[in-house]
Formats: C-alpha cells, sequence, structure tokens
C-alpha cells in the first residue's frame, strides 16, 4: 500500500473548478444487510455536483459496498438514496436511468476481452443511448484520445497493461458522458509503475469538474483533488472532513490508527 | 562475456546489456522435438516405441484389408468369395443410391441431391470466417432453407410427387436427424441454461425440471414412447409424423444435454463481467446476447462440439422406430442373398465407419479452427 502513495507534487496541478449549489448525490439514513449481517449502517451523504469524495479506510469496511449502493449493483434496504434527482426504487426504468448518469471503474478493469477496446467503448452507446455505430465510433476515438490511448483502439483488453486498461475502463465509462463517476480502488491492481498513468487521467477527469466518488488509499490523489475526504469503518462513516485538516488533524480514533498504518 | 557477478563482497554493475542468442541445437527440428518429447528416459522411450509399433499394426491391418486385399469390381457375391479375399467394394457401390437416399424413388433422386448441394453452398461460406454477407446467408440457411428442403423432400407442392418420410433413409435421413438437432439444441439448450440460473423461481424450476426429465431417460426410451405411446394420448384422427417425432425428440435430447455444457460456460463468467456491463445500463438480454454469452459460448466450444457429435452418431438409435439411417439401411443390405459373404458385414461396417468418422473428425477439426481463431486475451 504505503509504497504506491504517489507523492502530491508529482502530478500535474490541480485547480479544483467550482463547486456547483445542486445536488448530484443524496444518501440520507442508508442501511444494508447480507442475510443478517449489516454491513452498512446509517450512511448520510451529500455530494454536490463537481465535488470529489476520497472514501478511504480499512478492508471489509463498506467502501465498495456504499459506492455501489449509487448505481444499484448493490441494493439497499432502509433509507434513501437519490441520484441527479431520481431516487433509486425497484423501479427498472429509474435504475436504467441512472445507470446513464453514472459512469463505475473497477478494481479489476471489468473489460470485455472478447471486444476490441473501440468495440468495449461503442457498446454501451450504441446499445443503450442507441447512437449511430459512427457517431460512436467517433465519440470512444475522442475519449480514448483524453486517455491518451487512441493507437491501442483495435487491440483486445488482454494485450494491453493493466494501466492501459484501467485508463481504457475510464475512457469507456466516458463514452456514457455520465455526470457522476465511481472508482473503486482503480489502482490496487496495478503493479507500481503503472499507478501514475491512472492517478493522471483521473486528475484530469477531475480538473475537467466531474463530480467522482472514488475508494482510494491513494492519499497523494486526494489531498490534490479531493474536496473531502471520507474514512470508513465497519460499515459507518466515521470521519469527514476537507483533505489537510483530515490528514493533518485526525479527530477519531479509529482514523489516527487507520493513517499511522497507512502513512507510516 | 566478462561482465559477470560473482560472490559477495564485491558490488556489482552490469556494464553491457546481453542480446538475446538462437537457442542450443538440442532444442530445435524433429530431432530435438523427439528427443524431448518421446525419448527422454528409458520408460517414456519404451512407451514411445510401443504406441509406434500398434500404430504401424493397426495401420497395416487396415491397408491390408481395406485396400490390398480388397475386390473393387463384381456383379455379385461371386466375386468376393474365397479365403484372402479383403473387403467387397463393389457391395457398397451398387447399392450406393440407396445407402444415400434409402428407399427415396430412385427416378425422384434428384431433389435430395439438390437440397444437399444447396446445403453445402450455404454452410461453407457460413462456416468460413472470411466469407462475406454472413446475416444474409445465416438468414438463407437458418429459415429459408428448412422450407426449401421440406418442399423439395417431401414434395406435394409446385408438381413435385409427394414423398413419405416412411421412404426416406440413409445418409439423407441421418443428415436430417443430425443437422435439425444441432441447429435446434443449441439455441433451446442456451434458453434452459440462463433459466436455470434465472432469479425467478417459476422458470428456474421449469428449467430444472426438463433438463431433469430428458436427461433421466434414454433416447431409445424417448423414441420408443414418441413413436408406440404418443399416439395413445393424441386424440383419434390425429397422428404426427414418424419423423418428425424422432427430430423433435431427438432435439429435446440434445437440448438438455446442451444447456448442462452451457450452463458451465456460464458459470465460468467472473462477476466483474456482468458488473461491468449492468454499470453501463445494459439490461439482462443485451448483457447476455453482447457481453456474457459469446464468452461462456467460446469457453464450451469443445462440450458443445462433443454434443453435437455425440447426437450425429446416437441418430442411429430411430433404427429402432423402423426409420432406416445410413447405418440401418448398410445393415438391412447385409440380408440381401446377392451380396451374402463373410466379408459383406466388415466391408458395410467398415464402410459406415469411415463415413462417420469423416463427419465427426471433421467437426472435431472445425471446433480446433474456431477455438484458435477465437483466442484473442492472452492474459486476464
Ligand atoms: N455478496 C456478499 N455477500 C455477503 N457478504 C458480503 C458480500 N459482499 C461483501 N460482503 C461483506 O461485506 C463487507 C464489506 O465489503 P466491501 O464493501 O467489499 O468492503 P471494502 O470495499 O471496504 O473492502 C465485508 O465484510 C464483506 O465480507
Ligand atoms: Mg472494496
Amino acid at each position: 500500500m504505503a509504497e504506491s502513495v504517489v507523492d502530491a507534487s508529482e502530478l500535474s496541478a490541480a485547480q479544483k473548478p467550482q463547486i456547483s449549489n445542486e445536488t448530484a448525490v443524496e444518501i440520507i439514513g442508508m442501511s444494508k444487510w447480507y442475510g443478517d449481517f449489516n454491513v452498512l449502517k446509517d450512511i448520510n451523504l451529500k455530494v454536490k455536483r463537481g465535488e470529489r469524495i476520497v472514501i478511504c479506510g480499512p478492508s471489509g469496511s463498506g467502501k465498495s459496498t456504499m459506492i455501489r449502493c449509487i448505481n444499484r449493483l448493490e441494493e439497499h434496504q432502509k433509507g434513501q438514496i437519490i441520484v441527479e434527482g431520481t431516487e433509486l426504487t425497484n423501479d427498472l426504468k429509474k435504475i436504467d436511468e441512472i445507470r446513464r448518469d453514472v459512469g463505475m471503474c473497477f478494481q479489476h478493469f471489468n473489460l470485455f476481452p472478447h471486444l476490441t477496446i473501440l468495440e468495449n467503448c461503442t457498446l454501451a452507446p450504441m446499445w443503450v443511448r442507441k447512437m449511430p455505430k459512427r457517431e460512436a465510433e467517433e465519440l470512444a476515438m475522442h475519449f480514448l484520445k483524453r486517455v491518451r490511448i487512441p493507437e491501442q483502439a483495435k487491440k483486445y483488453p488482454g494485450q494491453l497493461s493493466g494501466g492501459q486498461q484501467q485508463r481504457v475502463a475510464i475512457a469507456r465509462a466516458l463514452c456514457m458522458q455520465p455526470k457522476i463517476m465511481l472508482f473503486d480502488e482503480p489502482t490496487s491492481a496495478l503493479d507500481p509503475e503503472m499507478v501514475k498513468e491512472v492517478l493522471d487521467t483521473m486528475v484530469g477527469l477531475a480538473n475537467d469538474g466531474m463530480t467522482m466518488l472514488c475508494v482510494t488509499h491513494e492519499m497523494g490523489f486526494a489531498r490534490q483533488v479531493a474536496n473531502r475526504v471520507i474514512f470508513m469503518d465497519a460499515g459507518q462513516i466515521i470521519e469527514m472532513n476537507e483533505p489537510n485538516a483530515f490528514f493533518a488533524n485526525p479527530q477519531h480514533e479509529r482514523t489516527k490508527l487507520f493513517l499511522s498504518q497507512i502513512l507510516h | 562475456m566478462s561482465d559477470v557477478a560473482i560472490g559477495h563482497g564485491q558490488p556489482f554493475v552490469r556494464k553491457e546489456i546481453l542480446q538475446p542468442e538462437p537457442p542450443p541445437a538440442s532444442l530445435v527440428g524433429f530431432s530435438g522435438w523427439a528427443r524431448q518429447n518421446l525419448f527422454v528416459g528409458p520408460a517414456n522411450t519404451l512407451l514411445s516405441l510401443f504406441c509406434l509399433a500398434l500404430a504401424t499394426y493397426v495401420a497395416w491391418i487396415m491397408l491390408d484389408f481395406l485396400v490390398l486385399r480388397a475386390v473393387w469390381t463384381g456383379a455379385n457375391r461371386e466375386a468376393c468369395i474365397g479365403p484372402e479375399v479383403g473387403a467387397c467394394w463393389p457391395f457398397i457401390t451398387t447399392r450406393f443410391g440407396q445407402m444415400l437416399y434409402g428407399f427415396y424413388p430412385a427416378e425422384e433422386h434428384w431433389r435430395p441431391a439438390t437440397v444437399f448441394f444447396v446445403a453445402v453452398a450455404l454452410i461453407a461460406p457460413l462456416l468460413t470466417p472470411s466469407a462475406p454477407y454472413k446475416k444474409a446467408n445465416a438468414l438463407l440457411f437458418f429459415v429459408a432453407f428448412p422450407i426449401f428442403a421440406f418442399v423439395m423432400l417431401s414434395g406435394g407442392f409446385f408438381g413435385l410427387r409427394p414423398v413419405e418420410t416412411r421412404a426416406w433413409g440413409g445418409l439423407l435421413v441421418t443428415l436430417v436427424v443430425a443437422t435439425t438437432g444441432i441447429v435446434a439444441s443449441l439455441p433451446l439448450g442456451v434458453l434452459l441454461a440462463l433459466g436455470r440460473r434465472s432469479k425467478l423461481p417459476v422458470v428456474r424450476f421449469f428449467a430444472i425440471a426438463f433438463i431433469e426429465f430428458w436427461r433421466g431417460v434414454p433416447l431409445i426410451t424417448v423414441l420408443f414412447f414418441a413413436t408406440y405411446m404418443l399416439p395413445l394420448f393424441l386424440p383419434s384422427g390425429w397422428s404426427i409424423d414418424g419423423l418428425l417425432r424422432a427430430l423433435v425428440g431427438v432435439s429435446l435430447f440434445s437440448a438438455a444435454y446442451m444447456a448442462e455444457v452451457v450452463r458451465g460456460g456460464l458459470q465460468a463468467i467472473p462477476k466483474g463481467q456482468y458488473e461491468g456491463a449492468m454499470a453501463m445500463g445494459l439490461r439482462y438480454w443485451p448483457m447476455m446476447i453482447l457481453i456474457v454469452l459469446p464468452q461462456a459460448l467460446k469457453l464450451v466450444i469443445p462440450g458443445i462440439v462433443n454434443t453435437f457429435i455425440g447426437l450425429f452418431k446416437d441418430t442411429t438409435l430411430v433404427a429402432i422406430i423402423s426409420i432406416f439411417d445410413f447405418l440401418g439401411i448398410i445393415r438391412s443390405a447385409f440380408a440381401d442373398p446377392n451380396w451374402a459373404t463373410p466379408g459383406t458385414v466388415y466391408t458395410g461396417f467398415a464402410f459406415a465407419g469411415i463415413v462417420y468418422f469423416i463427419f465427426c473428425y471433421g467437426m472435431s477439426r472445425y471446433s480446433r479452427f474456431v477455438e484458435e481463431r477465437l483466442d484473442v486475451g492472452h492474459k486476464h
């Protein structure tokens, strides 16, 4: 963990763009169970448009589960989740609507190995947004350029390095032109020399004003782009603060312990 | 070359970066391959020699019987009698038409022949990846061709003389049953496999019940039931064509096996693939058709082709409901007193074996070709 922490000064400069007053995601009194196991307990969180939230915490604390509830990869049992004004319920139409607004990148990329990079990127625009093929390909190339791998478009995911695959995954999510991006430990499965290229891409995204919720232990990234850092443990939000104060002056015992473990 | 790191105490910094060298001679060429694969150690060497000897012996026996001692021409059994006689090929050639078409009237043989050629003309480009117009081709084969084949073979339309399916036989029946079974069992099997993994209990229950029922009874029982018992359950006056009953029985039977093969593939697809697809907003069917099934089916190509090959050979079982498929026709020919010699039976079975082998081995080779072609991912 500690080796891959990127020094904030290494990353390209971020300007922290304006945050809007409108709400992108609102979670109110949300709880979730796996059988008897109460994995999330009374989560309350409001994310404004353009805001960047970094979520950290020990393994098994419920970070993934929480962000996966936002696009209904997991179902919550209590409380409310409102995404871009739409409340998540069992209504499939609403789930579709929200998934169109929310892009997600996973720890293991989850690219489709039987499709080329370009096909990975054009799939959702063509099948969900019903975009003509030509237009979808132009869009895909635009975002592949943005993550700086347009030359790999005709290759298959298995032929790319981990860092390149994760950048493709980011481009693929962007092709849906989402309003919110979720990242679940996007650099944890990468070899150390590839972490920076992915973080740079994410910083670029942040600088463009994307609303982002990132589960990550890259504290350099958190310092540089986050508006708020959230620390979770045992299915609860333990502490939340703006990054400088969070790192310089953690309040809760568990936060202190966790930070002392990952920052030496 | 003097750039060597030895021992401790001395720090080491490489001055010259090494270039790759060609492999040593013991790794290359046939002799290298043989030394590494066939003659490693005494046990391996003995086993290799034994297998080589066995293979040579079997090949020699076959060559001797089928070619060297074989009789190639003749009008009846007289030609094939004698102690030194091998295969009796005139027995096959004189009955060749019957082996292809059964008791289909001789003056109408051009009809099944046309169907054969059209089938080949449609299947060959369909199976060739580089051939163009795949969609039109598939449409022709899966929609237009069955209608065309039905009209041509059964007749009764366009002035074509009706030919009852009871008269069909030989390779014609074998191919009709096998092709229908293959084409019907894959989509049915996929649906059943998806049903068995469905979240909806009713769908899941139905799929499980169907699969377990058809897997639980022997194909012979199915065919017997369809032929002798089904009529008892149908309203009087109703009757279903005998061949059609066999087709349905074989298709449903293979579909159950196919379902389990496909389910194996579905289980091997990581959860992340579903999540990736769902996070993009794909619903169930697009996700299955675009993401999950292409990967799952690719994984189980060997199993699918295995089921196809099994089905192809199981078509011989229709013999027990008095349908004379390829093997059935050959066996019925053994009774012909004109050709009854000790070698006739061997010749007939050898010929049947060769023909079945050509089809089954062809499928097997094609599946290897497809597997290699679809192999795009090196690492995950
Ligand atoms: N599908 C599941 N069924 C049961 N328990 C689960 C499931 N997924 C996760 N969990 C449990 O929920 C807890 C939180 O998991 P997760 O959100 O993945 O944690 P994190 O991402 O913070 O490491 C863990 O204890 C994990 O074992
Ligand atoms: Mg996690």
